[in-house]
C-alpha cells in the first residue's frame, strides 16, 4: 500500500512552544477488526491517511465502510474487546499512540486530538448541566476550581456563538435546539484548543439550515486555532466546502485519494464516480437519478479481489481475484497529480476515459 | 413544583378511597364473625351477640360502616377492638415503631449491599464477579423467605448460638440484626440485579463514549458519569420498597417473634378483628403512597429530562 | 460499537437480495433468506445460554413430576407409619426409594410427599400466571390503546391494588375461606396480582401505539382488530412474557409462603410450604424434614426464575 499524501501550498507555521516531527497525524497501514459471534468483522483494512496542522482531511464512505471506526481507533475509544487493530501505527507528532499506556493516551485524548460525534443528544450527558459538562474539561486536565471551570464554560460557549450564554450554562442538553446542542459539542472539543479534530459526521443529524452555520463555525475556528481537522462524512456537498483533501474508504480501505476540487472533478475509481453521478444536479432535471447498485458489502465476508467488484460497473476478471493497490494517478503523459491515488485496476480508463 | 405536589395530593385522595374501601369489603363481605368468637367454643348468647353488634355499629348496611369508618378515620380514630375494647390506634402505635426499625435496618442493608454487589457485577460484566453476584441474587429470589428465616434461626440461634433464636428485646438493635437481613435479602438481590443491568445498559450509552473521549479518568467517569446515570432506578426501587418492607414483615417477625406490624396483623386474622385489620393496612397504604410522592419528586430532581406534569 | 453492529445486521439481512452478491457471501450469511426477527433472533439467543437449557431441563422435569407422580414413587404420601418411621432418618443411597428423604412425625414418606407436592405448587403457579396474563393483559391493552376513560379507570384500578401489599392482601382474602382449595388459592392471587400485567402491558401498548409500523397500518385502513391485533400486539408482547415468565415462581412462593402461614391450601392438600411449617416444630433435631421441602421448593422457583432471566437476556437487544 501505498502512502499518499498532500502539500499544501501554504502550510502555516507550527504552534510556538511545540516542536514539529513530521506530520501532526500519521495513520499507517492501520487494521481494525472486532471478534463478534458470527465472526471475525474486519472493519479496516490497511488504512494510510494523514493531515497537517491547519489541514482538513475529509473521509467519505458509507456506513460501514471504516470510517468512524478509524476515527475511533485514533481517538482510542475503540471497544476493545470485542475490537482489535492486529497491526499498523497511528503516529501523533510522530508518536506512535497504539505503544503508549493508557495514562498517556487519555492525556492525549481532549487536550491534543478531541472528536465531535454525530448525535449531540445522546453524546451529552443528560443529567449533568452543559456547563458542568465543559466545565469538566478544565477541572480534568488543568485542575481549575469549580469556579473558574464554569467561568470558562460560559466563555467558550460565547466562542461557539450560543446566545445567553451565561443564563444557560446551568440547563441541560435537552433543553437546547439541535443546532445550538452540536455547538455545544464542538465548544467541548475546542475547549483545550486541541491539535487535531475529528468530527464524526456533525452535521448530519441536523436541519439543511443549520447544517451550513455549524460547519461554517467549525471551519473559522478551525482557521483561528490552526487546527487540524478530520472530517467524517458521507455527504459530498459538506466536503466541498471545506475540506483541502479527500480520502474515499470503501469497505474498510481508502480506494481513493485526491485534493478536494480534482476529486470533484475528475475521480478516479469508479466508487467515487458513482458517489458524484449519484448526487441530484438541477440541469439534469426530469432525468433518471443514478445509483449505485447493490449494497455495501458484508464485511463478515469482503469479496475477494476488489471489493467493490460486485457493484462494479467496469468489473473485469482480475478485479474478482487481485485487490488492487492504492497507486499514484498521472496524466495521461505521465506528469504527476500530488496527492492523487486510486486503488483501481482501471484508474486510467476511469479518469481518462 | 408546589402545584404539582398539591396535584400529586389531591390525585391520592380517591387511590386512597378505594384501597381502604378494597381492604374493608374484603375484611367485613367475608364470611367468620368475630362476635362469635368471644365465645370461643362456648355456645354463643343471641341477645349479647346482638347487642355487641348493635354497639359496634356491625349490624349497619356495609356502606354505613365504611362511611361511619372514614369518619372516624379523618378525626384519628380507628376504631376498637372487639375483644378487649381496645383503641386500635394504641395497637398500631405500639407495633409500628417495633417495624419501622426493622424495616429501615433491612432498608439499610439493601441500599448498601445491593448496590455494591450491583456496581461490581455491572462494571465486571461477564467476568467472575458478575457471575457469583447474578448466581448469588438468583438463589436469594429463589428461595423462600421462610425458609431463609428458619435456616438462619437453625444455624446462628440454635448451633452457633450467635443470636437468640427469638427476639426478646424489640428495642435492642443487635438482636434486630439477623431478622432485618433476612427481612431485607429479596430486597437486596433485586437491588444488585437492577444496579447491575442499569449499569450494563449506560455502560452503552453514548455519553459515555464521549467521557471517555473528554480523557476523564477512569475513576471520574464511572463515578460522575455511569453511576450518576444508572442509580436513578434503584433509587426508585429504593424508595417504593420501605412501604413493601413493612408489609413484607409477618413472616419475619412471625419467625424471629418480633412484634411488630405483621404479628399485629396476623393476630387479628386469626381472631378476625376486621378493625385491626383495616386499621394496619389503612397505615400502610399511607405509607406507601407518601414513598412513592417522594419517589416522584426524587426523580425529577435527579433527572432534569423529567418535568412536574 | 453501535454503528458497526447495525452496519453489519443491515448487510447480512440484505444480503441474499443483492443479485450481484457472489455465490459464497450469500451462502455463508447467518440464515439465509431468512428475515431475521425478534422472535428468531430470541429463539437462537436462548439455544445457546446455558441459563435456558439447565432451567427448561429442570421445568420439563417438574411438569412430568407433577403430572405422574406415581412414575417416582409408589408411596401414600398421605398415610403414615407413626410406629415404625416416626422421623425417620434420610437414607441417601436408597434412591427413589420411600426413606430416600426419611419419614416425618407422622411416619409418612417426605420424599413420597415432595413428589406429590409438585402438582398443587406447579398448578397453582402456572395458574396465577395464566389468569393474570389474559385478564391483566386485556385491561392494560384496552387502557393503553383507547386511552381516555377506560384508561383513567384501569390505571386508578391499578393503584389501588398496588397499594395493599400482596402477601397482606392474601392472607386477608384467603383468612374467610374455610375449605381453600387450589382453586380459591389460585383465584386469590390473580385477584391481586393482575395488575402488575396490566401496567406492562398498557406501557408496552402506548410505545408501541405511536410506532411509526402502526401510524402507516392506520393509514393504509386496517382495522382496530387488525391493528390491536396483528400489529401491536406481537411487538408489546415481549415484555408481558419476560415478567410473566419471573412472576410465575413468585406466585410459586406466594402459595408456599400461605401454606406455611396455614393460609394456603386446605387440609389435605400435600403442599410444601406446609410441609416446612410442619417441620418447624423440631428442625433443631430433624432437620431434614425441613430441607427436602425446602429444597425442592427452591429448585422449582429457582428454575421459573432462571427462565424469566434467559427470556428476557433474549428479547431484550439492550442486554446483550
Amino acid at each position: 500500500m501505498t502512502s499518499i499524501d498532500i502539500k499544501a501550498d501554504s502550510v502555516p507555521a507550527p504552534r510556538s512552544g511545540e516542536e514539529r516531527s513530521g506530520r501532526l497525524l500519521d495513520v499507517k497501514d492501520l487494521h481494525v477488526e472486532f471478534h463478534t459471534r458470527e465472526g471475525v468483522v474486519k472493519a479496516v483494512n490497511g488504512v494510510n491517511y494523514s493531515v497537517d496542522a491547519g489541514e482538513t482531511l475529509a473521509v467519505l464512505g458509507e456506513s460501514g465502510s471504516g470510517k468512524s471506526v478509524t476515527a475511533q481507533a485514533i481517538m482510542g475509544i475503540l471497544d476493545m474487546p470485542p475490537g482489535k487493530i492486529p497491526q499498523g501505527e497511528i503516529l501523533f507528532r510522530g508518536q506512535d499512540m497504539l505503544k503508549m499506556s493508557n495514562e498517556e493516551r487519555r492525556k492525549i485524548r481532549g487536550r491534543k486530538i478531541a472528536m465531535i460525534f454525530q448525535d449531540a443528544l445522546s453524546s451529552l450527558n443528560p443529567v449533568l448541566s452543559v456547563g458542568y459538562q465543559l466545565g469538566e474539561m478544565f477541572r480534568v486536565h488543568d485542575g481549575l476550581s469549580r469556579k473558574q471551570a464554569k467561568a470558562k464554560a460560559v466563555e467558550l460557549m460565547e466562542r461557539v456563538k450560543i446566545p445567553a450564554a451565561k443564563e444557560r450554562v446551568n440547563d441541560y442538553p435537552h433543553q437546547f435546539s439541535g443546532g445550538m446542542r452540536q455547538r455545544i459539542m464542538i465548544a467541548m472539543a475546542l475547549a483545550l484548543e486541541p491539535d487535531l479534530i475529528i468530527a464524526d459526521e456533525p452535521t448530519t443529524a441536523l436541519d439543511v439550515t443549520v447544517q451550513a452555520q455549524v460547519m461554517d463555525l467549525l471551519a473559522d475556528l478551525q482557521r483561528e486555532y490552526n487546527m487540524g481537522l478530520i472530517l467524517i462524512t458521507h455527504d459530498l456537498g459538506v466536503v466541498a466546502d471545506v475540506a483541502d483533501k479527500i480520502a474515499v474508504m470503501y469497505a474498510g480501505r481508502i480506494v481513493e485519494t485526491a485534493p478536494v476540487h480534482e476529486l470533484y472533478k475528475r475521480p478516479a475509481h469508479p466508487y467515487t464516480r458513482g458517489l458524484l453521478e449519484s448526487i441530484p444536479r438541477l440541469d439534469q432535471k426530469g432525468q433518471e437519478l443514478y445509483a449505485i447498485k447493490g449494497l455495501p458489502p458484508n464485511l463478515l465476508h469482503i469479496p475477494s479481489g476488489c471489493a467493490f467488484n460486485p457493484r462494479c460497473p467496469k468489473a473485469q476478471d482480475i478485479c474478482r481475484t487481485d485487490v488492487p493497490a492504492l497507486v499514484p494517478v498521472t496524466e495521461r503523459d505521465g506528469a504527476e497529480l500530488p496527492g492523487r491515488g486510486s486503488a483501481c485496476h482501471f484508474w486510467k480508463e476511469t479518469i481518462h476515459g | 413544583m408546589g402545584r404539582y405536589v398539591a396535584r400529586r395530593l389531591l390525585q391520592m385522595i380517591p387511590v386512597f378511597i378505594g384501597t381502604t374501601l378494597l381492604i374493608f369489603i374484603m375484611v367485613n363481605v367475608l364470611p367468620g364473625d368475630p362476635v362469635r368468637a368471644l365465645w370461643g367454643d362456648k355456645p354463643p348468647d343471641p341477645a349479647q351477640v346482638a347487642q355487641i353488634r348493635h354497639d359496634r355499629g356491625l349490624d349497619l348496611p356495609l356502606w354505613q360502616q365504611y362511611l361511619h369508618y372514614m369518619g372516624g378515620l379523618l378525626q384519628g380514630d380507628f376504631g376498637k377492638t372487639i375483644a378487649g375494647n381496645r383503641p386500635v390506634l394504641d395497637e398500631i402505635t405500639q407495633a409500628f415503631p417495633v417495624s419501622m426499625r426493622l424495616a429501615s435496618m433491612a432498608w439499610t442493608f439493601e441500599l448498601i449491599v445491593g448496590i455494591t454487589l450491583g456496581v461490581l457485577a455491572g462494571i465486571k460484566r461477564g467476568r467472575f464477579v458478575d457471575n457469583t453476584v447474578t448466581l448469588f441474587t438468583l438463589l436469594v429470589i429463589s428461595v423462600p423467605i421462610f425458609v431463609v428465616g428458619l435456616l438462619c434461626q437453625l444455624f446462628f440461634g440454635n448451633e452457633l448460638g450467635w443470636i437468640t433464636p427469638t427476639v426478646q428485646d424489640s428495642e435492642n438493635m443487635s438482636q434486630l440484626l439477623v431478622p432485618a437481613i433476612v427481612l431485607g435479602m429479596v430486597g437486596l438481590a433485586y437491588v444488585a440485579r437492577l444496579t447491575r443491568t442499569s449499569i450494563a445498559e449506560n455502560r452503552q450509552a453514548d455519553y459515555m463514549r464521549t467521557a471517555v473521549a473528554k480523557g476523564l479518568p477512569r475513576q471520574r467517569i464511572i463515578t460522575r458519569h455511569l453511576l450518576r446515570n444508572s442509580l436513578i432506578p434503584v433509587v426508585t426501587y429504593l424508595g417504593t420498597d420501605v412501604g413493601t418492607l413493612m408489609g413484607g414483615a409477618v413472616i419475619t417477625e412471625g419467625i424471629f417473634n418480633v412484634t411488630g406490624v405483621g404479628n399485629l396483623l396476623f393476630q387479628a386474622l386469626a381472631r378476625r378483628e376486621g378493625a385491626v385489620i383495616v386499621g394496619v393496612v389503612t397505615v400502610l397504604v399511607i405509607v406507601y403512597l407518601i414513598a412513592s410522592l417522594i419517589v416522584d419528586l426524587l426523580y425529577a430532581v435527579l433527572d432534569p429530562r423529567i418535568r412536574y406534569a | 460499537m453501535p454503528d458497526l453492529t447495525k452496519t453489519t445486521a443491515t448487510a447480512t439481512d440484505e444480503q441474499s437480495v443483492t443479485p450481484d452478491a457472489p455465490v459464497d457471501a450469500i451462502a455463508s450469511g447467518p440464515a439465509p433468506g431468512k428475515p431475521r426477527s425478534l422472535w428468531n433472533d430470541a429463539w437462537r439467543e436462548l439455544r445457546s445460554n446455558p441459563l435456558f437449557v439447565i432451567s427448561a431441563f429442570l421445568i420439563v422435569v417438574l411438569l412430568v413430576v407433577a403430572a405422574f407422580p406415581g412414575l417416582f414413587t409408589d408411596a401414600n404420601p398421605d398415610s403414615g407409619d407413626q410406629v415404625n418411621h416416626f422421623l425417620g432418618k434420610p437414607e441417601l443411597t436408597h434412591f427413589f426409594q420411600a426413606d430416600w428423604f426419611g419419614y416425618d412425625r407422622v411416619g409418612r414418606s417426605i420424599y413420597s410427599r415432595v413428589v406429590h407436592g409438585a402438582r398443587n405448587s406447579i398448578l397453582v403457579g402456572v395458574g396465577v400466571t395464566i389468569l393474570v396474563t389474559l385478564f391483566g393483559g386485556l385491561c392494560g391493552m384496552l387502557a393503553g390503546y383507547f386511552g381516555g376513560f377506560w384508561d383513567s379507570l384501569i390505571s386508578r384500578l391499578t393503584d389501588v391494588f398496588f397499594g395493599i401489599p400482596f402477601l397482606l392482601g392474601a392472607m386477608v382474602v384467603l383468612n374467610a375461606f374455610t375449605d381453600r382449595t387450589v382453586w380459591v388459592v389460585m383465584g386469590a392471587l390473580a385477584f391481586l396480582g393482575w395488575t402488575q400485567i396490566a401496567r406492562v402491558m398498557r406501557g408496552a401498548v402506548i410505545t408501541t401505539k405511536h410506532a411509526d409500523y402502526v401510524v402507516a397500518a392506520r393509514a393504509l385502513g386496517a382495522g382496530t382488530k387488525r391493528i390491536l391485533f396483528r400489529h401491536i400486539l406481537p411487538n408489546a408482547l415481549a415484555p408481558v412474557i419476560v415478567v410473566a415468565t419471573i412472576s410465575l415462581g413468585t406466585y410459586i412462593v406466594a402459595e408456599s409462603t400461605l401454606s406455611y402461614l396455614g393460609l394456603g391450601l386446605g387440609d389435605g392438600a400435600i403442599s410444601w410450604g406446609g410441609d416446612i411449617s410442619d417441620a418447624t416444630q423440631d428442625i433443631r433435631n430433624n432437620p431434614h424434614t425441613l430441607f427436602f421441602p425446602a429444597g425442592m421448593l427452591s429448585i422449582t422457583v429457582l428454575a421459573f426464575i432462571m427462565m424469566g432471566d434467559a427470556v428476557r437476556e433474549a428479547l431484550d437487544p439492550k442486554l446483550r
